[in-house]
């Protein structure tokens, strides 16, 4: 159980105050502040949690944004930046008394520059669609969410979002060459562009991650690749895990880096089966799909090179994709992992912790004892290259405590995450949700050293409440409202 | 504690002598780790924060593409390490050490503190992005860390990112972790004999532009464009036919394997220019290097990052001119002698706004603003 800020009854009781000064910046239909459309802020992908804003303003210029900022600086408003709000880790979720500044009418390209292999876009534009904008001349930007067809780049900034292909290509910080950002004092700031490298501290990567705990970031500017000529997989079965993990290891100390390299054990490979059927085999205990990508001639070599260290590390059936249509259909059951689990159970809590590769036997014999002691099952799925487990816990909330046990499961796991030598969370944020696990990584200096870092760009701690850092507030009692896998926020999506 | 001291050089035996030092420090302090680069950045009166002691690496996981070292430790050390086992630093540090005319040593701690990244910055990062983690005093002489030791990790601010180029004046590193990369089975470059400098950036962008993994592109005015293809042998050969192809260009020579290295370390090393007094490191737009060229007006160049990083040299120092000839990036001020270090700002003045966030920043690390003060002024 999360607790959230209370929120400031001084700041409630102005909320008509607050609405009117927001719609006197704005144009007309840019506030939202009637409860029925505010319903559809009150959370984001973590619908565990919901919390009603004050109001929802939909600025559409850097201006406005500016104006909105200064206002709220004026009159101590708490702010929570937004774009699509499919953040998992809860760092999209209003508080009370706060506004919401979404950034939904940012979403225009703004220069496509092929000559600088990059593109700029305002802040709400999705991921996607800066790929398809650019895929004409045989581009693409790299940095690969699952949730890439809704998140935006403005969200992808604050996460610093990761994907199945950051391995080779780098998560969101690797990519992103600028960005404007508007502070808490509604001052507008340029940081980096087209060059690289900063020219003083490099406050773009300090902003890159931040979660929305320093500013509002309204115009981005990525590099754009040219998109690989040729991509082949690997789908390579395993007796048991500690063989495909030794595997990988045998993969990367040949010296490859594959474009994606991911693992699946028994639970998830027999739920993605039963959900999309194609073919994975069930008789094995982990199953790995290892993508490579590039030039023809350079995938078809290594392509050859990773069948013979799989052969060498005791697989059991290899199938390598031949046509494209057959690479997409072995990484059709990993992408559905998520909605394939979803079935086995009505809910499911995703972790994201990354440990070092070579922890992975302990980890899951670990979670093994913990589904006992827990009572829930868990099917895992993991970015394997680089180490970045998603352990999918499975519970019904409907059951009276089962959410509270599959919270306590998730971060026994995430404990033992950092026990092993890894982090909390390798791509989906640290925000309200493992908040609390904050502690549990950093000790008091760390913290505060990362508190004061927040200071300098918003001394009022009115940024984003309540995420990242753990406050010292009392939980006051809260009721709790939860979501069935069949409601859940973008259902559609796929999760990997 | 049992801290040695020689006339104002503090020799602390490990990280916890580096917290209680700054801690009890009542003036300035210079963190030097080789001291290798003592001679970039605005002169500094302060006492040597020496930390060659710490030094060493502390774990090296070669399969997890990750190694921890001590601040200090050498990079040829570290290089040589990653060497044994067919990995590298794919940010390849430059060595500046014949252009500053600078014998010491490079320490690993150094070059994450100055953002140094060498050739292959336009397509794998810079050194910046290859910080995981780190352990750290600050100027308050508090002994912290960020980051982390695995290669994927969202937790909590990216201050590798924030310590990396801030030249030792937030905190003192005293443990780096860094992302580690395959070392290419062929390193092989291309030379295109010079035609005009237009001629070159046009050649480095399509080069880069194409799809055949050229992973650095740069112009050295005596020999021509410099273009590098790396990675499995048999993938090598075939991109080099199909680059020269596609540029309808032939190689009038081609370098492999440590004459490769030896022209890029050359190249982004500014070694040519060790003769002029003064070296600017100017990073702009790629497309806008033509221009900039022009106006710089330099007297010697080199060119790196497919357009995207000038060296420039000359006789005095001309900030005005340098600077005035970009309309966006940076000059920092990589050499030039110590009273005209004093005299010019270094590293790129910054816009009202973001010198402010900055300053902050910097207070809020060392309040006391003892570390490396003024350096980055």
């Amino acid at each position: 159980m999360i607790c959230l800020p209370d929120p400031d009854p001084s700041l409630l009781a102005r909320r008509g105050d607050i609405a009117r000064a927001l719609r006197a910046i704005v144009a007309e239909g840019g506030v939202v502040d009637d409860d029925v459309r505010l319903a559809a802020y009150e959370t984001d992908a973590l619908t565990a949690y919901r919390r009603r804003p004050l109001a929802v303003v939909l600025p559409e210029t850097t201006a406005e944004v500016a104006a909105i900022l200064q206002f709220a600086e004026r009159e101590g408003v708490k702010v929570v930046p937004r774009g699509a709000g499919t953040s998992l880790s809860g760092g999209a979720i209003p508080a009370e008394d706060a506004i919401v500044v979404g950034l939904g009418k940012f979403n225009r390209i703004l220069d496509i520059d092929y000559a600088n292999r990059c593109v700029v876009a305002q802040s709400g534009v999705t991921n996607l669609a800066i790929s398809h904008a650019v895929a004409p001349e045989g581009f693409y930007y790299a940095p690969d969410p699952s949730s890439q067809i809704a998140c935006t780049i403005g969200g992808n900034v604050a996460e610093n979002s990761g994907g199945v292909h950051c391995l080779k290509y780098g998560l969101t910080t690797n990519n992103v060459l600028g960005v404007e950002l508007v502070t808490p004092q509604g001052e507008v700031v340029r940081l980096g562009g087209k060059h690289l490298d900063s020219g003083h501290y490099d406050l773009l990567g300090l902003t890159v991650g931040s979660e929305g705990l320093i500013g509002v970031v309204t115009e981005v500017t990525v590099r754009i690749l040219r998109r690989p000529q040729t991509a082949r997989a690997l789908l390579i079965g395993f007796d048991d895990v500690e063989a495909a993990g030794a595997c990988v290891a045998a993969i990367i100390a040949d010296g490859i880096i594959p474009a994606g390299m991911e693992m699946m054990d028994r639970p998830a490979i027999h739920a993605a089966e039963a959900f999309v059927g194609v073919g994975y085999p069930l008789d094995v205990e982990a199953l790995l799909i290892v993508e490579l990508d590039g030039p023809a001639v350079e995938v078809d070599y290594l392509i050859e090179r990773v069948r013979a260290i799989a052969e060498r590390n005791a697989a059991r059936g290899i199938r390598v994709s031949t046509s494209e249509r057959e690479r997409l259909a072995f990484w059709a059951g990993r992408k559905a992992a998520f909605p394939a689990v979803g079935r086995l159970s009505p809910d499911y809590y995703c972790m994201d912790g990354t440990i070092p590769r070579r922890e992975l036997p302990r980890v899951l014999r670990a979670m093994a004892e913990m589904q006992q002691r827990f009572g829930l099952r868990v099917a895992n799925v993991f970015h394997a290259g680089d180490g970045n487990l998603h352990p999918l816990i499975l519970y019904d909330a409907n059951v009276p405590g089962e959410l509270e046990r599959a919270e306590a499961f998730g971060f026994e796991i995430l404990k033992l995450s950092v026990d092993v030598g890894g982090v909390l969370t390798g791509e989906h944020g640290v925000g309200l949700e493992k908040r609390d696990l904050m502690t549990y990584q950093f000790d008091a200096t760390d913290l505060t050293v990362q508190h004061r870092v927040k200071h300098a760009f918003d001394p009022d701690v009115r940024f984003n409440p309540g995420k990242v850092f753990p406050t010292l507030r009392r939980c006051a009692e809260q009721g709790r409202e939860h979501v069935h896998a069949g409601t859940e926020r973008f259902a559609h999506l796929p999760r990997f | 504690m049992n801290v040695r001291t020689e006339t104002s050089r503090l020799v602390p035996r490990d990280a916890a002598d580096v917290a209680a030092i700054v801690a009890a420090a009542t003036g300035a302090l210079e963190p030097v780790g080789g001291g290798s680069k003592r001679q970039i950045g605005k002169p500094v009166a302060a006492d040597v924060l020496d930390l060659r002691a710490l030094a060493g690496i502390v774990s090296y996981e070669p399969a997890e593409l990750v190694l921890t070292a001590q601040a200090a430790t050498p990079l040829a050390a570290l290089e040589s390490v990653l060497a044994a086992h067919s990995q590298r630093l794919v940010f390849e540090p430059p060595d500046f050490g014949a252009l500053l005319g600078m014998a010491e040593p490079q320490t690993i701690g150094g070059v994450l503190a100055a953002n140094l990244a060498g050739s292959r910055r336009v397509t794998a990062g810079a050194a910046r992005d290859h910080f995981l983690g780190f352990r750290a005093v600050n100027g308050r002489g508090e002994s912290f860390k960020a980051g982390g030791k695995v290669v994927k990790n969202v937790t909590g601010y990216d201050l590798p990112k924030l310590l990396a180029g801030s030249w030792g004046t937030l905190a003192v590193l005293t443990e780096v972790t860094i992302r580690v990369a395959p070392a290419p089975e062929l390193d092989r470059t291309l030379v295109v004999a010079a035609g005009s400098v237009g001629e070159c950036l046009a050649l480095l962008g399509a080069a880069l532009r194409s799809p055949h993994d050229v992973s650095a592109a740069g112009v050295d005015p005596q020999r021509g464009s410099l273009l590098r293809l790396e990675g499995f042998a048999a993938s090598v050969e075939a991109r080099t036919r199909a680059l020269c192809d596609e540029l309808k260009c032939e190689p009038s020579d081609v370098l492999e394997g440590a004459a490769s290295r030896e022209c890029w370390q050359r190249l982004a090393g500014g070694a040519s220019l060790a003769q002029s007094p003064v070296v600017w490191r100017i990073s702009v737009p790629p497309t806008d290097a033509p221009r900039v060229l022009e106006r710089l007006e330099a007297e010697q160049y080199l060119v790196d990052w497919g357009g995207g990083l000038i060296l420039a040299a000359y006789e005095a120092v001309d900030a005005a001119r340098v600077r005035g000839a970009l309309t966006a990036g940076h000059a920092t001020l990589l050499k030039a002698p110590a009273e005209a270090r004093a005299s010019t700002p270094v590293f790129q003045p910054q816009p009202p706004a973001v010198a402010a966030a900055a300053a902050r920043l910097r207070h809020a690390f060392d309040p006391r603003g003892i570390l490396n003060p003024g350096r980055m002024d």
